[in-house]
């Protein structure tokens, strides 16, 4: 599904990522975890371009992303990303937040685009909050919206840049039940988290990346019980 | 007392004065609806040149063009910008245009940077939340980022008609009878000083006061997804 080859990230002249091998099968989900200003998110954004990759190849699906006339758009509304700080687009309700872009692509009718969307909303657990706006919820509701507002396009992959980190601790469980379901349901998932106790009951694969380069890679099991390399067993003893 | 009544009489009543003041009212409010206009959208273009050196990380032709414009008409002073315009351009024809030229391009700049630094305060995310859902970066800016950029344009906007409603007191340094040429007229008429300038500021005031009124109004509306 993701086939990522030997990847690079240039921030001018500081190198971020410094060769990045893996490949994703369709239905996995793999976590990404390491220090902070190991390249992790970058990885992740350069997944659905929000990064321009230096060099290096990656395709998803039948799609290779460094090809020069990709229709970027097109390649996006397969590929869903949840945020760190949501982004919610507080100037809509919270079902016009789902709508939007499914009507703007055309993929839908207004009426079909908004029975979906409650159709989501209810499945994340805010249906009550469809005629609200954004700063009316409280941050776990919020971040289901953005994982539903994802869901809207029917993704094939979906991507998640630390989306419990910037959540009070008592929200953190009800986000990762919505994604551990998705993981159940067979969506291809990449997520960037700090939440081990997530990473090791729902990942099939965890990636351990450090400086630049995915450092270690395997089960769940592989990497927390029996990691290898010294750091990842630096790292898991800093945060286990 | 009487004096009061006397001067009033004199300045606004007798021979039809008053029509004086109306008809210098009309220039004033119509140059700067006329500017204002002009000077929206002469600022959302140089805007829009000037975003282009943001996009792509870098200095562009276009935004070259803006900075230089912006940088020489915040530069000079109005009074010159209107003299230059309508002795050098118009050649002494046409004087109101000339005055709509020169503050609607006289805003322009100041136009300009309100709408930039509206649209650079919107959060980055929302421009990434919007380009991850496919949208194109057009759609973005006009469905999610100018909805929000418009909260804090307005208010800053709207301070800038007020300025530029005020400005327009210079048009008379080009014979342009507008509400400060009408009570200078006056003034030299009538041989009084308190009650043309009191009844010209009075004037004025009001204006902006309703100006204000309208956009507080305004801005009440679009405020509406902020309430809890």
């Amino acid at each position: 599904m993701i086939y990522v080859n030997n990847l690079h990230k240039y921030f001018g002249e500081l190198e971020v990522l410094k060769g990045i091998n893996c490949r994703i099968e369709k239905g996995e989900c793999v976590c990404v975890i390491g220090p902070s200003g190991s390249g992790k998110s970058t990885f992740l954004r350069c997944l659905n371009l929000l990064e321009q990759p230096t060099k290096g190849e990656i395709t998803i699906g039948n799609t290779n992303l460094m090809d020069k006339n990709l229709n970027v758009d097109e390649l996006r509304k397969g590929v869903g990303m949840v945020f760190q700080h949501f982004n919610l687009f507080p100037h809509l309700t919270i079902l016009e937040n789902v709508t939007l872009a499914p009507i703007r692509h055309k993929m839908m009718s207004e009426e079909e685009a908004k029975k979906k969307a409650m159709e989501l909303l209810d499945r994340v657990g805010v249906a009550d909050k469809a005629d609200n706006y954004p700063v009316q919820l409280s941050g776990g509701q919020k971040q289901r919206v953005a994982i539903a507002r994802s869901l809207a396009l029917s993704p094939e992959v979906m991507l998640f840049d630390e989306p419990t980190s910037a959540l009070d601790p008592e929200m953190v469980g009800e986000v990762l039940e919505v994604m551990k379901q998705l993981a159940k349901e067979g969506m291809t998932m990449v997520v960037v988290t700090h939440e081990m106790g997530f990473a090791r009951e729902v990942a099939d694969r965890v990636f351990f990346m450090d400086e630049g380069i995915i450092m270690e890679e395997g089960t769940p099991s592989d990497i927390f019980d029996h990691a290898k390399e010294e750091r990842t067993k630096t790292f898991l003893s800093k945060v286990l | 007392m009487d004096q009061f009544a006397a001067d009033f009489y004199k300045v606004f009543i007798r021979a039809n004065r008053y029509e004086m003041f109306l008809d210098g009212l009309k220039v004033t409010i119509g140059v700067s609806i006329a500017a204002v206009i002009l000077g929206v959208i002469l600022g959302m273009i140089l805007a829009i040149m000037k975003m282009t050196e943001v996009r792509k990380g870098r200095k562009t032709l276009f935004s070259v063009i803006a900075n230089i414009y912006i940088d020489i008409i915040r530069g000079t002073p109005s009074v010159v910008q209107l003299l230059i315009i309508y002795f050098l351009v118009f050649h002494t024809q046409m004087g109101i245009v000339a005055g709509v030229v020169t503050f609607g391009i006289n805003s322009s700049a100041y136009v300009a940077e309100i709408i930039r630094a509206g649209i650079m305060a919107v959060d980055n995310g929302q421009m990434e939340a919007g380009r991850s859902l496919g949208l194109s970066y057009g759609a973005t800016m006009k469905d999610i980022i100018l909805p929000q950029a418009i909260k804090n344009i307005l208010p800053a906007l709207g301070n800038e008609f007020i300025v530029l409603v005020k400005e327009t007191a210079i048009l008379g340094y080009v014979s342009i009878q507008d509400l400060t040429k009408a009570s200078d007229f006056i003034m030299s008429r009538t041989y009084t000083l308190f009650m043309p300038l009191i009844g010209c500021a009075v004037i004025y005031y009001l204006l902006i006061k309703l100006l204000t009124f309208g956009l507080n109004a305004f801005e009440r509306r679009l405020r509406q997804s902020d309430i809890r």
